[in-house]
């Protein structure tokens, strides 16, 4: 068996489900491609509005915003992702996750819906070809014909690259 | 009938909640109070039927309360018992001398105080 | 084990217990420093005995053992008939610390705590040429109970005066088996001579049934001297009888320790910090709003809304009340921080061989507790330091012509929105020559003719420690540096001052609180920044003159008599200009940090406010420049400029 659906068996294990009990996700759009993320860490979803610059962020950090007090940065997953395209109109939104004691937003194209996979819709993500890197992935989802980046949040916002780990006094 | 009012003093917050909440729980009426001094104010002001007391407090002990009480018309025949970890003789003795009915030696099951207490309440 | 369940008076057991060892620690401390009074012994025996009879109430035995030995050398000490010794003292400052890291593991859910071995044969050690025989009780000899008890109870008149029940007396026996009572009137008076008070009656009980002579004692335990009792068993199985003959109880009533004048002070309540920081959040909230409210009334017309604007005058003042109140709330004399040190410095002093004093003043002066938490490993490391590096041995400081004992001072104080906290010595002082070889050597830019100030702050430089060995005291790896660091993380300064021969002083300048300050406001390139008014001292329209260009990229501004670096914020912070207006146009805030002053170049001036600070770092990180950021009354997010981190940025860079 391959590490992916191990690993996907095993974080639904760890959830204290059996493989045929379905757990759920938030779709996404992203440069054409629909992605989902855990709906357990998603806190809500909000338009994109002003954001406050940071000086000296890497170009994927917008700035930051006020959530109802509590200041929280913007990550643009589009240009993480280096996807062309990136445009700031009435669809564009925020997701607002709550990851490793961390709540931050992702700008998205668009939202979807909220989608039940159970482990047997979920197949490991292939080696090549995609656009995230497939140690963030926790597999590919499939849902009638729609195909599904599942990404492993926590992983992502956590990851060196992703640039909220503090880079050491100067 | 009305309930049985007892003070409970101890100058520990822990062990004064602790023995309030099982004679509470044992349908008895508890005031408390964090040393003598406070104690013999409440018990001047109000009735109680039974004064339960540590020794060692500060501002006025558990033996100096028990004396004091004592003093009091209401208070000459009420049942007044120490709660002490010594088992010398001599602080049981200096109570008794004091005018305490009795003691109980820590530590104690929360139980066997409502039980006593209900023997001495009759 | 009971079926009530104790666990929730736990929690207040530990607080209160920790609050306990505290105060036998400064007791047992003031003991040794000759600074008791009468009370201390008790207050030291008091709070030893609320532990033992806690921690046997809650089953922690560990803690229950230990304690019981504490509290019997304490009994002993309080009863005049042990003194305090240095190998008692030390045994019982050891005790002290034992005891908190078992009160940690219980606390924790360690249930198998056992306890320090050595520390309890150590105290029992103590214990054994002063105690009396606590011989135990030898092992009855185990015999099979009689058929019956045959009981002579005759209670002396007195007996009700200590609110004790002939009845219930009788009552519990006859829970004990079968009674045949017969009541003793030979005592009865006439009827006008009866006072109901006293008691006249007498009872021959038989008493049937399995039952010992210890569960009938039992019953007669607290009555034992004020009655007449015989206990004979009816049957004997074994010879011997022994009947207790009542004692005439008249015991000498001990003199009570005079109840020194102590007073508990105002009462208080204990409350979660997590709800007095929510209470914060929600005055923070309130003060966000409120200056939302205030900015969108700004222009309004007085006239036809005077009653309106007037609420909202009073609001501010209102709001501002309240938020000083609720910040008081978090407000903890620097006492907290300050009498960890007495313990520290005896047993520093101690290891190393040095006698040292510590002086303390300013104790009331109160600090946020975040503030507090945060300040504590500093000052420690300062403290080690004055003791470790500053103070000389005895013997060299009797050559110097000094006092044996070395004194450190702790002070603390409020100047202007700040607290400055000192640690003097008066020790041997910094070693200039030391510190410029010790710098040249690691590389960096030194040279014969910087001041004693810049050398000074020369050894905040990590790796820089002129120590001969590094005592695993305080040379650790743990540096200056680090402190330098956590007390600029608190928006605080380090300032030395040091004359050779004759000691040094560190002066730490804080800010009051963390969470609220006083800010100017200003706009760079579209942006809104905070300039926190305790760094500004003035802004100002400077000439074209008045603007000197050094090099490519440095420019200077003169200022009256000084020039000082002039730097654009735009430039600072990497922010694209927003509008095309000329640098000349531009405004200048001159703010100073450190005893630097720097000249910030901004688009305009937007106002002054109260801003609530929030943390940036805890959804993102830590971001240079900044020190945090705040909501704008219009909802926006504006950051906080941390002038002490660019100020010495600019320093390293140039």
């Amino acid at each position: 068996m391959s590490t992916e659906t191990l690993r996907s068996i095993d974080s639904s294990a760890a959830r204290g489900t059996r493989p045929e009990v379905a757990n759920e996700f938030l779709t996404f759009i992203l440069g054409g491609e629909e992605y989902g993320v855990d709906i357990l860490k998603v806190q809500e979803i909000r338009g994109y509005d002003t954001v406050t610059r940071i000086p000296d962020a890497p170009d994927f950090v917008k700035g930051v915003i006020n959530l109802r007090g509590t200041i929280v940065p913007v990550i643009d997953l589009r240009l993480k992702f280096r996807l062309s395209d990136v445009r700031y109109d009435e669809f564009t939104v925020m997701i607002i996750i709550n990851v490793a004691r961390r709540v931050i937003g992702i700008v998205v194209d668009a939202v979807s819906d909220v989608v039940s996979l159970t482990a047997e819709q979920v197949r490991p993500a292939p080696e090549i070809g995609a656009t995230v890197d497939t140690q963030f992935l926790t597999g590919i989802g499939t849902l009638d014909e729609r195909m599904l980046i599942l990404i492993d949040i926590e992983r992502l916002v956590g990851s060196a690259e992703f640039g909220l780990v503090a880079v050491t006094a100067h | 009938m009305s309930a049985v009012r007892i003070l409970a003093v101890d100058d520990s917050a822990s062990m004064r909640q602790m023995v309030a909440f099982a004679l509470r729980a044992a349908g008895f009426d508890v005031a408390e109070a964090e040393d003598g001094k406070i104690a013999l104010d409440k018990a001047r002001n109000d009735r109680f039927n039974c004064v339960v007391t540590d020794v060692n407090m500060p501002n006025m002990d558990g033996i100096s309360l028990i004396r004091e009480l004592r003093q009091l018309p209401d208070y000459r025949y009420t049942p007044m018992l120490m709660l002490t970890t010594e088992a010398g003789l001599d602080k049981k003795q200096e109570g008794k001398a004091a005018g305490a009915t009795g003691w109980i030696v820590k530590p104690f099951d929360p139980e066997q105080l409502v039980a006593t207490i209900r023997k001495v309440m009759g | 084990m009971s079926s009530i369940d104790l666990t929730q008076f736990q929690a207040t057991f530990f607080a209160e217990s920790r609050e306990g060892l505290d105060a036998m620690e400064a007791g047992l401390l003031a003991l040794e420093a000759g600074t008791a009074n009468g009370e201390t012994i008790n207050t030291i025996f008091r709070a030893a005995h609320s532990i033992k009879g806690g921690s046997a109430t809650f089953g922690f035995r560990a803690i229950a053992e230990t304690t019981h030995l504490l509290e019997t050398l304490l009994d002993q000490v309080r009863g005049g008939q042990r003194a305090v010794d240095a190998e008692t003292s030390d045994a019982l400052l050891i005790a002290v610390d034992v005891l908190r890291g078992l009160l940690d593991r219980v606390e924790a859910g360690d249930s198998n705590t056992q306890g320090d071995a050595s520390l309890n044969a150590r105290l029992e050690q103590l214990l054994l040429p002063a105690a009396t025989a606590a011989t135990k009780k030898t092992a009855a000899t185990v015999q099979p109970n009689p058929l019956g008890w045959q009981i002579r109870f005759f209670p002396q008149p007195g007996m009700y005066a200590t609110g004790n029940d002939p009845l219930r007396i009788l009552r519990e026996l006859a829970a004990l088996g079968d009674c045949n009572t017969c009541c003793d009137v030979s005592a009865l008076p006439a009827l006008h001579d009866l006072d109901a008070a006293q008691a006249y009656l007498g009872w021959n009980i038989e008493l049937r049934g399995d039952i010992s002579r210890a569960a009938i004692s039992e019953v007669f335990a607290w009555v034992e001297d004020e009655c007449a009792l015989e206990i004979v068993a009816l049957i004997p199985p074994v010879v011997a009888i022994d009947p207790i003959v009542a004692a005439v109880a008249d015991a000498p009533i001990a003199a009570t320790s005079a109840v020194a004048a102590h007073d508990h002070g105002d009462s208080s309540i204990r409350v979660a910090v997590a709800k007095v920081d929510a209470l914060i959040n929600l005055v923070g909230e309130l003060v966000i709003t409120q200056a939302m409210l205030r900015q969108q009334s700004a222009h309004l017309d007085p006239g036809a809304h005077d009653l309106l604007l007037v609420g909202l005058t009073q609001l501010d003042r209102n709001t501002r009340d309240l938020q000083e109140a609720v910040m008081s709330v978090r407000m903890l004399p620097v006492e907290f921080v300050f009498s960890r040190f007495p313990r520290l410095v005896r047993d520093l002093g101690a290891r190393l061989g040095k006698k040292v004093r510590l002086r303390t003043s300013g104790e009331g002066t109160e600090l946020d507790k975040g503030v507090i938490e945060r300040i504590i490993d500093p000052l420690t490391h300062l403290v080690r330091n004055a003791v470790d590096h500053g103070l000389e041995t005895p013997d060299k400081r009797l050559a110097a012509g000094k006092d044996a004992i070395g004194t450190i001072t702790l002070s603390a104080s409020h100047q202007g929105g700040h607290i400055i906290i000192d640690v003097v010595d008066d020790g041997r002082g910094l070693d200039r020559q030391r510190i410029l070889a010790k710098a040249a050597e690691r590389g960096l830019p030194v040279s014969d003719t910087m001041s004693d100030n810049e050398v000074w702050k020369l050894i905040f430089h990590p790796g820089l420690s002129t120590a001969d060995s590094v005592t695993d005291v305080s040379g650790r790896g743990v540096g200056m540096d680090v402190v330098k660091q956590n007390i600029a993380a608190l928006s605080g300064e380090v300032d030395i001052e040091s004359q050779v021969g004759v000691g040094m002083r560190v002066r730490i300048k804080l800010p009051l609180t963390l969470a609220i300050l006083d800010g100017m406001s200003v706009a760079v390139g579209g942006e809104i920044f905070i300039l926190p008014l305790s760094y500004v001292i003035e802004s100002l329209l400077p000439g074209t003159d008045d603007i000197k260009r050094i090099a490519a990229e440095s420019r200077m501004l003169r200022v009256r008599d000084e020039y000082l670096p002039l730097m654009a914020m735009a430039d600072l912070y990497h922010i694209p200009p927003a509008t095309t207006a000329e640098r000349s146009t531009s405004v200048v805030v001159v703010v100073e940090s450190e005893g630097r002053k720097l000249a910030l170049e901004v688009d305009e001036l937007v106002g002054q406010q109260q801003v609530v600070v929030k943390s940036i770092e805890s959804n993102y990180r830590r971001i240079h420049g900044v020190s945090g950021a705040t909501i704008l009354g219009d909802g926006r997010v504006a950051l906080i400029v941390d002038v002490g981190g660019l100020s010495r940025s600019l320093i390293r860079a140039a």
